[in-house]
């Protein structure tokens, strides 16, 4: 039986250890913010050891989940949701935990005939074995420069790097795989940067207006993401309609080829020939000022607080 | 259709702000405050080692007998009374005879940092300050849009071969620094202390160049064993401004700290204060004269000292005995710090993801420089973290150089870093880590 906002109880979690506790922090204080507005009961919890008392003895009509990198995206926590029964927001863990390794979502939006860049994700154990010098330069031999290079797992570009020159890339895979074991390589894809988010408020997974980012600097990094400023956003993206259609297509089969559930945002460039090639998706999108599902939602004629309440009513009646 | 930067002032804010921006390094210290995470890299006091039931109530009291005083305004330059109790103070840190009349009261010695770079400091002058510096001080300098010159220190202090390399070559260029930032005791980050014969050495090449000297000295007191060095204030009265603190010997929340500076230099400090901040905060400032005349805090200085002392040795003993070879650090002798230098080819930056998943955190030394140097180099702070916690930190962090060693020579052999990244401004550690 369907509640009213006006009776929805929320736990928005929110922190956590992962290298974007700080993005997560500013993501939850703005749902929280939203779903106050939207007249939805709600508390924001950074996970820890007290985190499953908590919900037991308080318990919500659902969680959502503003825990970015690891702590949010990876599926262990919402596995830890399911053993306790509590309903949340978003995607469950194996389609999480699919999404979360670039190299595996690569794979599978590829099979479900999306385009996205060649790549190689490999562990730091392949080069060391294998010698590092004549991997890198059969991989630069393959894909040419520029390259991309970042951790097949995280986000927020957080060791992202363009490479420009084979000798800049043995220092970039040591910056990188500080960040995780294994690293994904592809060709820098030019062309116009767009982020569309894709909810499914219960008429199935809808994408909403493309977001186009263009970074002042000329790179999307961590510091163009959250300094406001930094970046000039273009909501909806300066498009072609037959583009903008693809993006919007794209995006959802990317979401329906994973398996998500309830909300995604899928990075894409759009070449100067109109190709949509996928780069990654998020299952668990920012929420901060910067960040582009709530520049999505604006867009669409929605109001933040009012989609998050009714994605929180449709977990809690799943 | 036009974009949006999310920011309507874009074009509008001072060119000084240019480079102010969010940053990776900073994200991570927000993780460093989490339970799970070591912290080697806070400098905060443990303040949990005062006798916060005595400090309680005499807080209380000083509402309830004095509140109408006690939460009023004041004069710019600071209470009277605290002024003379700062004066017992600094006697104790090695200045004797000094007159409260010339004691400026500061919101910490931070902004007396802030005042002394404002006063001072035009775009692009130039300021000396020993390499690695406090980052505080830095980012003073960098908002007065000054030149930092990094002049080298050892184990015992800043060197004064080096500083007359710096005055010599500047005067053979034509140019002049304004002054010379200097913390001579347990340096911050360091750990180092000026030796007793380089003092004088330092002020003499000072006189020789005309050179003003900033002396900052907040971890004076905190000497393990009870030992204090004469202050540069004292060997050269008129050529020193002395910036003081209660954050290390009292409670860094109260945000009170001092400038004690030749005549012309106190007006014009006083001035500018007024004009920032009308007064500094009088309860702050009548709880610590109130805490300096009814509370043991000698005793406590000495309670903090052997609490220190006891981290110290833990910190030194887990490095001896779990670090890396070609790991080398400093071995202070008081204050919070210890400064370590990776083997070559690693970078302190760099390599903090991998810290952060192993739940330890430090600074990287590249923020402690304005020039980009110290990228083999990190601050390890000793004063918060109990000494268990410091040997199981230490243990991570033993566990992180290995794997960096590991992932460098499986891609750069035992070749030194060549890129020298400059530590973007905005990401210095907040003042929990400063």
């Amino acid at each position: 039986m369907s509640r009213r906002v006006g009776e929805l109880t929320a736990v928005v979690l929110a922190g956590g250890l992962a290298y974007e506790r700080e993005v997560s922090l500013h993501s939850g204080r703005r749902v929280c913010e939203a779903l106050k507005q939207a007249g939805v009961a709600v508390r924001m919890l950074d996970p820890d050891g007290e985190l499953l008392a908590g919900l037991a003895v308080d318990r919500p009509d659902a969680v959502f989940i503003a825990l970015h990198g690891a702590d949010g995206e990876d599926g262990a926590l919402r596995s830890v949701l399911d053993l306790a029964d509590v309903p949340y927001v978003g995607s469950d863990a194996a389609a999480c935990r699919m999404a979360w390794d670039k190299p595996t979502a690569k794979a599978i939006v590829h099979a479900a005939g999306l385009t996205t860049p060649a790549w190689v994700a490999l562990p730091h154990s392949t080069f060391r074995e294998l010698g590092a010098a004549v991997v890198l330069d059969r991989i630069v031999e393959r894909f040419g420069l520029p390259l991309m290079v970042k951790p097949a797992q995280g986000g927020s570009a957080l060791g992202a790097l363009v490479i420009r020159s084979a000798a800049d890339l043995p220092a970039a895979m040591v910056s990188c795989l500080s960040y995780g074991d294994t690293v994904l390589l592809e060709p820098y894809v030019e062309g116009v940067e767009v982020s569309v988010s894709v909810v499914d408020l219960g008429a199935g997974p809808v994408a909403l207006p493309a977001v186009e980012i263009v970074p002042t600097s000329g790179v999307f990094d961590y510091a163009a993401r959250y300094t406001a400023g930094m970046t000039t956003y273009h909501t909806p993206a300066r498009l072609p309609s037959a583009a903008t259609d693809a993006v919007a297509t794209a995006a959802v089969r990317a979401h329906e080829a994973l398996g998500l559930r309830d909300v995604s945002r899928t990075d894409a460039i759009v070449t100067a020939d109109g190709v949509v090639q996928f780069l990654e998706v998020n299952v668990s999108p920012g929420m901060t000022a910067t960040s582009m599902l709530p520049m999505s939602i604006e867009a669409a004629g929605l109001e933040p607080g009012e989609v998050i309440a009714t994605l929180l009513e449709r977990a809690a009646t799943r | 259709m036009t974009g949006t930067t999310l920011d309507p002032y874009s074009g509008r804010y001072a060119q000084r702000t240019d480079g102010l921006a969010v940053s990776e390094i900073r994200a991570l210290f927000s993780v460093a405050n989490r339970p799970e995470v070591v912290s080697l890299a806070g400098g905060m006091p443990y303040t949990a080692a005062l006798p916060l039931d005595a400090v309680g109530s005499m807080l209380g009291e000083l509402v309830a007998h004095n509140g109408a005083t006690v939460l009023q305004y004041c004069a710019g330059q600071g209470d009277e009374r605290l002024r003379e109790l700062i004066c017992d103070v600094m006697a104790l840190e090695g200045i004797t005879g000094a007159s409260s009349d010339d004691v400026v009261i500061t919101v910490g010695s931070q902004q007396a940092l802030d005042l002394v770079s404002r006063i001072f400091l035009d775009p692009g002058d130039i300021v000396l300050a020993e390499g690695p510096s406090y980052v505080g001080a830095l980012g003073t300098f960098a908002a007065a849009e000054a030149t930092v010159l990094h002049v080298v220190l050892d184990e015992h202090g800043l060197v004064p071969a080096a500083l007359e390399e710096t005055l010599a070559g500047l005067a053979a260029e034509g140019r002049q620094a304004k002054f010379l930032y200097t913390v001579p005791n347990f340096h911050n980050p360091a750990g180092v202390t000026l030796a007793s014969e380089r003092r004088a050495e330092i002020v003499a090449l000072c006189e020789r160049y005309d050179l003003l000297i900033i002396e900052d000295n907040p971890y004076g007191l905190l000497g393990f064993d009870g030992q204090t060095l004469p202050t540069l204030k004292s060997l050269a009265p008129d050529r020193v401004v002395y910036l003081g603190s209660f954050s290390k010997t009292f409670a860094s929340g109260v945000r009170v700290g001092w400038a004690f500076a030749p005549p012309a230099i106190r007006d014009k400090l006083v001035l500018l204060s007024e004009s920032q901040v009308l007064c500094p905060p009088m309860l702050s400032q009548l709880a610590v004269a109130e805490y300096l005349s009814t509370q043991p805090w000698r005793e406590q200085i000495k309670t903090f000292r052997e609490l220190y002392r006891e981290r110290r040795d833990a910190m030194l003993d887990a490095l001896d005995a779990l670090m890396p070879p070609g790991c080398t650090w400093t071995k202070p002798e008081g204050g919070f710090y210890v400064w370590l230098t990776l083997p070559e080819g690693l970078d302190a930056k760099v390599m903090q993801p991998r810290g952060i998943a192993e739940r330890v955190a430090y600074v990287p030394g590249i923020g402690f420089y304005a020039d980009g140097a110290g990228q083999r180099e990190m601050r390890l702070s000793y004063c918060y973290p109990t000494p268990e916690r410091i040997r199981e930190g230490v243990r991570r962090l033993a566990g992180v150089v290995e794997q960096e060693l590991e992932l460098r020579a499986t891609f750069l052999g035992s070749s030194p870093s060549s890129d020298r990244l400059r530590w973007p401004r905005g990401s210095a550690p907040g003042p929990e880590l400063a």
